[in-house]
């Protein structure tokens, strides 16, 4: 009973969410290289995200693909393009 | 911190007035709540309310009390501008009033009167019976208002944000912005911007889930899908601002350098992310007017909507295309030829859409049968007043020329051309047209009428002189100019327009205590043979709105249902399941509320403890047990008999 009512996929995906933040946040602490700082950082995020999205909201529970694909099409064209406008405008097209 | 660095007493008597009437106007509310022994009814009725509809008419409530707040500022702003020279106002506090103009009449008037109108209306537009997530719908709205009031109150405690709406960095930093008011801005938006990414969710899901049986996407009315991909447009753009409030809130209190203009901080990164969130902002606020007043046309012009897939095409377009243009609010900061061109471009582009949106209301027109109401008459001024502002949008959207017109009153001009006619009149003339859903009476035309002519011609006599005088090259937020630069007589002009604007919207407050007097009570539920599915139950709408869910089969259901004498739906009455009220999202806003004000102060312990209090109310809320309640058949049948029987 106790075991089956134990939200055994939220702790894990708890634990999971920390140990990933504290891993990034080695970039800081520890003395490394700009490149090698930058790959812990976006592997950490991706990590971070996939578990964000399959432990806590769900994705791929849900029967409706379409709206689901839609969703993530329509989030991915705005995250594009707020970070890579953002570069854009700031960096490569600055003055 | 000393008392009177707490208390704003500069010894203005204005700001004093204001104090004034703010503690009589507490006073009296409290007086009166107790004289007429109405504590325990606001509690039970409109504090603790997840009914969707009261949630609208509070939303609603706020709005027009912000619209009094943010015209003040706008009145005060045009009388010191009037004249040359004048002393009405001094430079800081000039300086404070057109950001709380700016913050308050888009943060907290066009976007709560939007929210409230489809709070009241998109349910009972689907056939569903309430909104998906009911008590979150009561969170959103509370933390609108925690953030509204804590906005409110910088005015008087601690001193306004004076940064500008845009709250541009560096001038927004400690360095230039010692006072604790730009914290105010942040952590009120922020905590106001909680609610309103809640809201934005809630209404995805509930378009997506609960439509009466038989909507299919192309069967849904006009104002939904733009209420949808409204709502779409809030879930991605709202997180930027969140996001770059943090930052801000971080760089001005714990010293942190993101938008430093030292130590590898960017400065202009502030004014970037903020237009990320800001131009989709814009086509927040008017695509649910879009949807507003494609229902007002049909309704009025007793046709179905010309173009009725474009429309929703263009809108789709639209949504995609708010995310791609923001940085024309920034062409002269310094990009090169190449930013600017594509931004200008893709600017350009916006104005496809928009246009073919035009020409279908002007089709929908087009040998209809139109009566002449006062939301029709909004709906038309909207056309060609919106075009106006949108041509001299195209006009801004030209990089090269834009150096000539940035931050000038012509773009004011612009900016009021699109933002009024388009927001304010559909708004306005959604409240006329709705208010007898809500209430079961509508607002008297005559002096309806007589508001719209003073509000439409004394916003062209306000707004149009600005273009002339941007062109003559005055620029935005000048606080004063001299005699010799010739700018006197249009700004005159200008002021006796804002004034007129401001007795029309006085006439529009005096038509609802009117109305609420003498106007003859509507037997009926659909008092403008309307359309769509909200005219087909009683007004007031009872608290579980359909007797039975009805069933779609067309495009404006309810309208072919009554050509033909049909039923929506001849089902058996059901038992209905409600959600119960609760006291929670009130008590947990004024943690926010409390929180955010002892943050604004950097008195960390007592925000820490309030912020602990959000989260005990939270736990508590993840092991309350409550599965709301039912409505019996026979009091279904009850309530149905005394509204005048079941309506088709």
């Amino acid at each position: 009973m106790m075991k089956q009512l134990f939200p055994k996929q939220h702790v894990m995906g708890f634990m999971f969410s920390l140990v990933l933040s504290v891993v990034a946040l080695s970039v800081l602490t520890f003395d490394m290289s700009y490149k090698m700082g930058m790959a812990i950082l976006i592997v950490t995020a991706i990590a971070q995200a996939s578990v964000q999205l399959l432990l806590f909201m769900h994705i791929g529970e849900s029967e409706d693909k379409k709206t689901l694909y839609t969703n993530i099409i329509y989030a991915l064209f705005v995250g594009v393009v707020t970070i890579l406008g953002t570069l854009l405008t700031m960096i490569w097209g600055y003055q | 911190m000393k008392w009177d660095e707490f208390f704003v007493f500069t010894g203005d008597p204005m700001l004093f007035a204001a104090m004034i009437s703010i503690i009589v106007g507490a006073i009296s509310i409290v007086v009166g709540l107790t004289y007429f022994k109405k504590w325990a009814y606001l509690w039970r009725e409109w504090l603790t309310t997840v009914d969707h509809k009261k949630i609208g008419v509070m939303y609603i409530l706020v709005a027009l009390i912000m619209l009094f707040r943010g015209g003040v500022d706008a009145l005060l702003m045009r009388g010191q501008t009037a004249m040359p020279e004048n002393g009405l106002l001094n430079a800081q506090h000039y300086n404070e009033i057109f950001t709380t103009h700016g913050v308050i009449m888009i943060l907290f008037m066009a976007m709560p009167f939007i929210i409230g109108l489809m709070n009241v209306i998109i349910p009972l537009q689907i056939g569903a019976r309430d909104v998906a997530f009911p008590r979150l719908n009561s969170v959103s709205f509370w933390l609108f208002a925690a953030g509204a009031g804590l906005f409110n109150i910088s005015f008087i405690i601690g001193g306004s944000p004076d940064a500008g709406w845009s709250a541009y960095f560096p001038l927004a930093s400690l360095e230039f912005s010692p006072t604790v008011g730009n914290n105010y801005y942040a952590l009120s938006l922020q905590i106001a911007g909680l609610g309103t990414l809640m809201t934005g969710i809630n209404f995805v899901v509930t378009i997506l889930k609960m439509r009466a049986p038989g909507m299919t996407w192309m069967k849904m009315p006009m104002f939904t899908w733009s209420v949808l991909i409204t709502n779409v447009i809030i879930v991605f753009a709202f997180p930027v601002l969140t996001v770059a409030l943090a930052l801000m809130t971080m760089d001005r209190q714990f010293g942190t350098k993101f938008f430093a203009m030292q130590d590898g901080g960017m400065d202009m990164l502030w004014a970037n992310l903020f237009w990320v969130w800001g131009h989709p902002e814009v086509y927040i606020v008017i695509l649910p007017a879009f949807g507003i007043f494609s229902e007002i046309i049909s309704t009025f012009a007793r046709k179905n909507l010309y173009g009725y897939k474009s429309m929703v095409v263009s809108m789709v377009a639209i949504s995609l295309l708010s995310f791609v243009v923001w940085a024309h609010h920034f062409y002269t900061m310094g990009h090169g030829v190449m930013v600017n061109s594509i931004f200008s471009i893709s600017t350009m582009a916006i104005a496809v859409p928009t246009g073919v949106k035009i020409f279908n209301w002007l089709l929908t027109l087009h040998k209809g049968k139109i009566s002449f109401t006062t939301p029709m008459l909004y709906s038309l001024a909207f056309i060609p007043i919106f075009t106006i502002g949108g041509v001299t949008g195209v006009m801004l959207a030209m990089a090269s020329a834009d150096y000539q017109y940035h931050n000038t009153m012509f773009l004011v001009a612009h900016f009021h051309y699109v933002l009024i006619p388009g927001t304010v009149f559909a708004v306005i003339a959604g409240f006329h047209f709705w208010f007898p859903k809500v209430f079961g009476f509508r607002l008297n035309e005559k002096l309806g009428k007589l508001g719209f002519w003073f509000i439409t011609i004394s916003f062209n006599v306000a707004f149009f002189p600005l273009f002339i005088l941007g062109l003559n090259g005055m620029t935005r937020r000048m606080y004063t100019y001299s005699e010799s630069t010739g700018y006197g007589p249009l700004n005159m002009l200008s002021f006796i327009g804002a004034v007129g604007l401001g007795i029309g919207f006085i006439i529009l407050v005096y038509n609802i205590y009117w109305s609420i007097r003498y106007s003859p009570r509507d037997e009926d539920g659909d008092p403008w043979d309307a359309r769509s599915l909200e005219w087909a139950t009683h007004s007031p709408v009872p608290v579980y709105n359909f007797a039975r869910v009805p069933k779609i089969n067309e495009l404006d259901a309810f309208w072919f249902a009554k050509k033909n004498n049909r039923m929506l739906s001849d089902d058996p009455y059901e038992p209905i399941h409600m959600p119960s009220n609760s006291g929670m999202p009130f008590l947990m806003s004024g943690a926010f509320f409390a929180a955010g004000f002892c943050a604004v102060f950097s008195w960390w312990i007592p925000a820490i403890i309030f912020t602990i209090a959000i989260f005990v109310f939270m736990a508590l809320r993840s092991f309350e047990q409550d599965h709301g309640y039912y409505i019996s058949v026979e009091e279904i049948e009850r309530t149905e008999r005394e509204l005048g029987g079941d309506k088709k």
